[in-house]
């Protein structure tokens, strides 16, 4: 979705302002862990995918998007998943009272913990890549304005670059959104910042994006 | 989404107590549903407040300064690499280590939301997830590197890594001048999270000394 999430060359937000780093603390109030933590333990019943969150977070009015803290959208996003998901009510949510026990079972603590830290995954690094395309190859991203979620940024569409390197098979986004499992090559662009930002970027700078094979074409 | 207006500046360290009392609400619903275990947020919550964080990351880096092979095995795949110390990440990410030169200063952002190495980084900063720093590391990295106080000089070639995958990037720095023979626990203490997200280089003995 074309919202104000895909930020990258966007103005006028100011200064970044950042905490001196021995400083900032992990979580700045109590109520942004428990988000967070309730965020992945929902997460790993499997009711949604993590691209669904994500666009559970990114479909949110792009006025309320900015206006919310980041742990606020992640708030939003986990109150639309678990409505969404038919185990809990908009009557429920809106209570905050529970009207009946949910038949699938909590990940406790123990399980928490090797969820994690887990290795291996949903990509299988073995699997061969059968790249369209190899190393060196001049692509642009296909232009493009989808409804649903993506993982192409706006201020890369239409724009030329090389590919640089190749990460192998990967979950494609768009459709994982919907409940779709399709792997594709995912590929290293190297853009160069005079392509995207015109002569009066900054000089001697490129921007490296991973994507999907789909996104691309050959100019 | 019940949720009052508010104008937050982009500090955004003090919430409104409405949201405290929502996320309670949520909190204490789910686990009536038997959704969520309580024991399993408090686990959670402790281990990315106090468990995982940038020691990790500093352990990896002085490793690569101290010991080639491993550098090259981190370059090679980072994600196998940080399996010697038992820092592998979630299901499904891939972790990259992008090396620093003379040449070359990597600098690492997620335009479209704040995708961070968790396993050797921890939770990322506020300014990390921030509109700011998201907008502009990818259009102005130089200007964004100024704020931070690095200045680059013209003829090093700024790379910015947009993680918009499940690909993750660890900015490996470039060892200070002047460390020749120190251990990898006094590299320990040059290496900072910011660098390794490529916002600073690696402090200097000197800043050291000056309690910088």
């Amino acid at each position: 979705m074309d919202n104000v999430h895909d930020m990258g060359g966007m103005q006028a937000f100011g200064p970044i302002n950042p905490e001196p780093e021995t400083e900032e603390p992990v979580f700045h109030a109590e109520w942004e862990s428990r988000v967070f933590a309730m965020t992945l333990l929902s997460g790993f019943l499997r009711q949604w995918t993590n691209d669904m969150a994500r666009h559970a977070r990114e479909s949110q009015n792009p006025v309320t998007y900015l206006r919310n803290t980041y742990y606020e959208n992640w708030l939003a996003g986990l109150e639309t998943l678990w409505v969404g998901s038919g185990r809990v009510t908009a009557e429920e949510l809106a209570k905050g009272i529970s009207s009946g026990k949910s038949d699938i079972q909590a990940v406790d603590a123990d399980k928490a913990l090797v969820s994690v830290k887990g290795a291996g995954g949903p990509v299988d690094p073995a699997a061969p890549v059968n790249a369209g395309l190899k190393v060196g190859d001049r692509v642009r991203v296909k232009t493009f304005h989808p409804m649903g979620h993506t993982r192409a940024p706006r201020y890369l569409r239409g724009r030329e670059g090389v590919i640089d390197r190749i990460h192998g098979r990967h979950i494609f986004p768009d459709t994982h959104t919907v409940g779709h499992v399709e792997d594709y090559p995912l590929y290293s662009v190297r853009f160069e910042g005079e392509e995207l930002w015109g002569p009066d970027g900054n000089q001697r700078s490129a921007v490296y994006a991973d994507l999907w094979e789909p996104y691309l074409e050959r100019p | 989404m019940p949720h009052d207006g508010h104008n937050h500046d982009h500090d955004h360290t003090e919430p409104p107590s409405d949201v405290a009392l929502r996320v309670k609400s949520l909190e204490s619903l789910l686990i009536d549903k038997g959704l969520v275990d309580a024991a399993a947020i408090d686990a959670l919550v402790d281990r990315y407040a106090h468990r995982v964080g940038p020691q990790n990351g500093k352990k990896v880096v002085a490793r690569a300064w101290t010991d080639p092979e491993f550098k090259q095995r981190l370059l090679d795949d980072a994600r196998e690499a940080v399996g010697e110390f038992d820092f592998k990440g979630r299901p499904g990410e891939r972790l990259v280590a992008v090396e620093n030169t003379p040449e070359v200063h990597n600098l690492v952002v997620c335009t479209l939301c704040s995708c961070y190495p968790w396993n050797v980084l921890g939770l990322p900063p506020v300014w990390y997830k921030s509109a700011p720093y998201r907008a502009r590391a990818v259009s102005d990295p130089r200007g964004v590197l100024g704020e931070f106080g690095t200045e680059l000089p013209d003829e090093v070639e700024v790379r910015v890594w947009d993680s918009t995958a499940e690909m993750r990037y660890l900015v490996l720095p470039e060892r200070p001048a002047g460390t020749e023979g120190w251990s990898a626990e006094q590299l320990e203490q040059l290496i900072t999270r910011n660098s390794m997200i490529g916002v600073e280089q690696a402090k200097s003995p000197a800043d050291l000394e000056g309690g910088a």
